[in-house]
């Protein structure tokens, strides 16, 4: 169960995995994640759904290393190895009906998670346009698969290698400019990346959603590790979320808590690094 | 055994002045380093002096004190007789899971505590015996695999390996039924992995008890999380002829006040789970971290909190606190936890309570602001009600808070099953002689049903549950006609009995 089907590197540290896991990729929905565990002494990781193949039963998953845990799994596993556990569908389904005119924003890591849901929305008779960023046009990853999803895919670089030269933020206050209404964007990426976009919306009032990250442990609502404020009240993100209204996020919060590890992340990491002897490539 | 044949003639009076056998226990200075069993066990001597304390009463109290009524007197002649493994057989009758049950029961409010000698004396100790035959068994491999009954063709469905789940498996295995746990974690056992700490319950041990019901034929499918990969009405359509739901009270209760959010603050489920589970006591060699800091306040009065402090003394705290918001009396933790916990140096603060947290500029928790209660009149629970002391506020510094006043009804099964009636904490309603939900052929016991409770009640619960499924997929009765005419005539007995008592008593006066 749960077999690397193949395993390829899409740009420097990001790597794309299809999993075999019919049964569950016959049950999740656009939005939803999974959780990941490599082996026996190996956290339990959610990762959210960057692509489902229903007719082969195949679950894509999109991991960037920034830690032990995904440089183990990028640096270590092959294609036809398995992961020890894949735990899904979790959360809740991505909210997706006739809105009218949809943007979609993906930044980095967070733009495989965007292409299905593009695509639900687009299945729904919207009109999507999708926006994705990234550092430099390396760095960008799943132009293909977004264009294909969308009826306009903009592209934006922080160093203007390829498309704008700008962040996301840049094209979506452009085309909040252009005279035709948004009715839904939804918006996943970086911490920072969903804030800027919840204060760039939030003055003309722009129906928008984002899809929260924080640190999990069980996933299904049973510890509390995940929990965010949102409009005032305490929320479980594998639970409640993981998408939630944009405007009524305490960023702050996530943020903090977010970083509540980085010593024990940072001890993991330099023991993984220096036990694999490969130093950083 | 020399001296067998003279033991086996002492009387009634020699017995019950056998002193209790004390059970040998790791230092608590030494303890404190380690996460290995406090209890180190009975050694073969010691368990047959014990049992020969008991001094086999014709009407035993203690099968009654039993919630399982396990056949106290009888495994205990066995042990006296020396024969150990025949002994956990016995037991095995009615308690599939004796090794747990021997650890963690609360023996103390039980079958020990209705125990004869008990009074005048110590009780027999009964825990320590089970625990030491189910040891021996295990230890000198010689478990051994009852006949199964044969195969009846009928497929049963249970949603949750934990102490309810695994009873019921274990007995519809034996009545000759195909059984199919479906567990939403990666490892079976429910909170004998996740919350019990390894120096209470050694995993080892409860894999053990795991891998008996898979000998037992008994499939598991962990890392399946009924309600999001399918529900309970998609398990009946793929001809499961019932369904058990044993998931437990799995939603943790927060305090609900200010700075509850800050780094450092925990839910019990949360920091057992990445402690236990997640082996984060052995961080880097295991993955997953946890945060216990050195100066660690633990909130609650039950088995979780001291689970959680003592914890927290293993982790490095130099002060391990418990804060309650009653008196010691109130405490529902099993008094030798109690005990134990402060024989290790955990600091108990009674009658207080937190009303916020307070954190530094990064999100961190530094302190948390307390007021001291006093009890009043007794509330719903009959415990007296505690009563804020206006104006008694004070600051206290700790770095980590672990929040363990207990738990509610996680809501997937019951939002993603149509008809299946919750009371309005969200507990699933059952008929309390056959265990049945009300959806016909869906039935629930354990934490689910009652709230946060113990594992032998939720073992008690499985074993009623496990008798009605078996009637309902062979499509007899739920309620033997016999047994419920029986019932009934013993409760009328009891009520005549009551009458006659009230009466006698108001003519006496």
């Amino acid at each position: 169960m749960y077999k690397i089907v193949d395993k390829i590197e899409l740009c420097p540290k990001i790597w794309r995995y299809r999993i075999e896991a019919p049964k569950l990729v016959g049950k999740a929905k656009a939005g939803q994640f999974v959780i990941l565990r490599k082996d026996e002494v190996g956290e339990r990781v959610p990762m959210s759904i960057g692509g489902l193949d229903k007719e082969n039963g195949i679950l894509t998953i999109v991991i960037q290393e920034v830690g032990k845990t995904s440089a183990s799994m990028n640096r270590d596993m092959k294609t036809g190895d398995s992961f020890l556990d894949v735990v899904g569908p979790l959360g809740l389904p991505s909210h997706v009906e006739k809105f009218g005119r949809c943007i979609c924003i993906g930044g980095g890591v967070g733009i495989p998670p965007i292409y299905p849901i593009a695509q639900a929305l687009k299945d729904a008779g919207n009109q999507v346009e999708t926006i994705i960023g990234a550092r430099t046009k390396d760095l960008l990853i799943y132009e293909e698969e977004l264009q294909g999803a969308s009826d306009i895919l903009h592209i934006a670089t922080d160093d203007g290698s390829f498309g704008t030269h700008g962040f996301v933020t840049t094209v979506l206050e452009k085309l909040m400019q252009d005279g035709t209404p948004i009715d839904f964007i939804m918006a996943i990426g970086p911490v920072p990346m969903m804030r800027a976009i919840a204060e760039t919306t939030r003055p003309h009032k722009i129906n928008t959603w984002v899809s929260l990250n924080p640190i999990m442990v069980d996933g299904t609502g049973m510890c509390g590790a995940c929990r965010v404020s949102v409009g005032g009240k305490t929320k479980f993100a594998c639970v409640d979320g993981p998408d939630f209204d944009a405007h009524l996020v305490d960023f702050d919060e996530m943020t903090s808590r977010l970083k509540m590890y980085h010593k024990q992340e940072k001890v993991s990491y330099n023991h993984y690094l220096e036990k694999c002897k490969c130093g950083d490539h | 055994m020399a001296d067998d044949k003279n033991k086996k003639e002492l009387t009634r009076k020699e017995r019950m002045q056998l002193p209790r056998q004390k059970m040998p226990e790791q230092k608590p200075e030494d303890r404190v380093r380690n996460f290995n069993e406090v209890p180190l066990g009975l050694t073969p001597e010691l368990a047959i002096e014990e049992a020969n304390r008991c001094i086999a009463c014709p009407k035993p109290k203690c099968v009654s004190g039993c919630p399982v009524e396990v056949d106290i007197p009888g495994f205990i002649k066995l042990v006296q007789e020396g024969h150990f493994s025949a002994a956990a057989r016995k037991i095995k009758e009615t308690n599939a899971l004796p090794a747990i049950c021997g650890r963690v029961c609360p023996q103390d409010e039980q079958c020990e505590a209705v125990c004869v000698l008990t009074k005048k004396y110590q009780s027999v100790g009964i825990g320590n015996l089970e625990r030491f035959v189910a040891d021996w068994e295990r230890e000198h491999d010689e478990i051994t695999i009852p006949k199964l009954a044969p195969a009846t063709g009928k497929k049963a469905a249970v949603v949750g390996a934990g102490p309810a789940g695994l009873t019921v498996a274990a007995d519809l295995a034996l009545l000759g039924h195909k059984v199919t746990i479906f567990e939403a974690l990666h490892k079976a056992g429910g909170v004998l992995v996740y919350g019990i700490p390894e120096f209470r319950l050694p995993k080892a041990i409860v894999a053990k008890e795991v891998n008996y019901l898979e000998q037992l034929g008994v499939e598991i499918n962990t890392s399946f999380v009924v309600g999001k990969l399918d529900t309970i009405d998609e398990l009946l359509e793929q001809d499961f002829d019932s369904v058990f739901i044993g998931t437990g009270a799995g939603l943790p209760n927060f305090m609900r006040i200010e700075g509850e959010n800050l780094k450092g603050v925990y839910s019990a489920n949360e920091y057992l789970t990445r402690s236990n589970l997640m082996r984060g006591y052995a961080f880097p060699d295991y993955d997953t971290p946890i945060f216990s800091g050195k100066s660690v306040a633990v909130l609650g009065g039950g088995n979780t909190a001291m689970d959680s402090v003592r914890t927290a003394k293993r982790l490095g705290a130099d002060k391990a606190m418990i804060v309650y918001r009653r008196s010691r009396t109130e405490m529902p933790a099993r008094t030798e936890e109690i005990h134990h916990a402060e024989q290790e140096g955990i600091e108990f603060h009674l009658l207080t309570n937190p009303v916020r947290f307070i954190g530094d500029d990064d999100g961190w928790l530094t302190h948390m602001e307390c007021v001291k209660m006093e009890l009043g009149e007794p509330d719903s629970s009959g415990r007296r009600r505690p009563v804020v002391i206006e104006g008694s506020n004070f600051l206290v510094a700790v770095d980590t808070v672990v929040v363990a006043i207990g738990n509610s009804s996680n809501p997937l099964i019951p939002q993603t099953t149509p008809g299946l009636e919750t009371n309005r904490w969200g507990n699933i309603t059952v008929d309390e002689r056959t265990m049945m939900s009300s959806r016909p052929g869906v039935f629930a016991g354990g934490d689910i049903v009652t709230g946060g409770a113990t594992v032998i009640l939720a073992a008690g619960a499985g074993k009623v549950a496990a008798r009605a499924m078996h009637r309902f997929m062979m499509g007899l009765p739920l309620i033997d006609p016999e047994e419920e005419k029986q019932r009934l005539e013993e409760e009328e007995k009891a009520k005549r009995k009551a009458e006659a008592e009230e009466k006698a008593g108001k003519a006496s006066k």
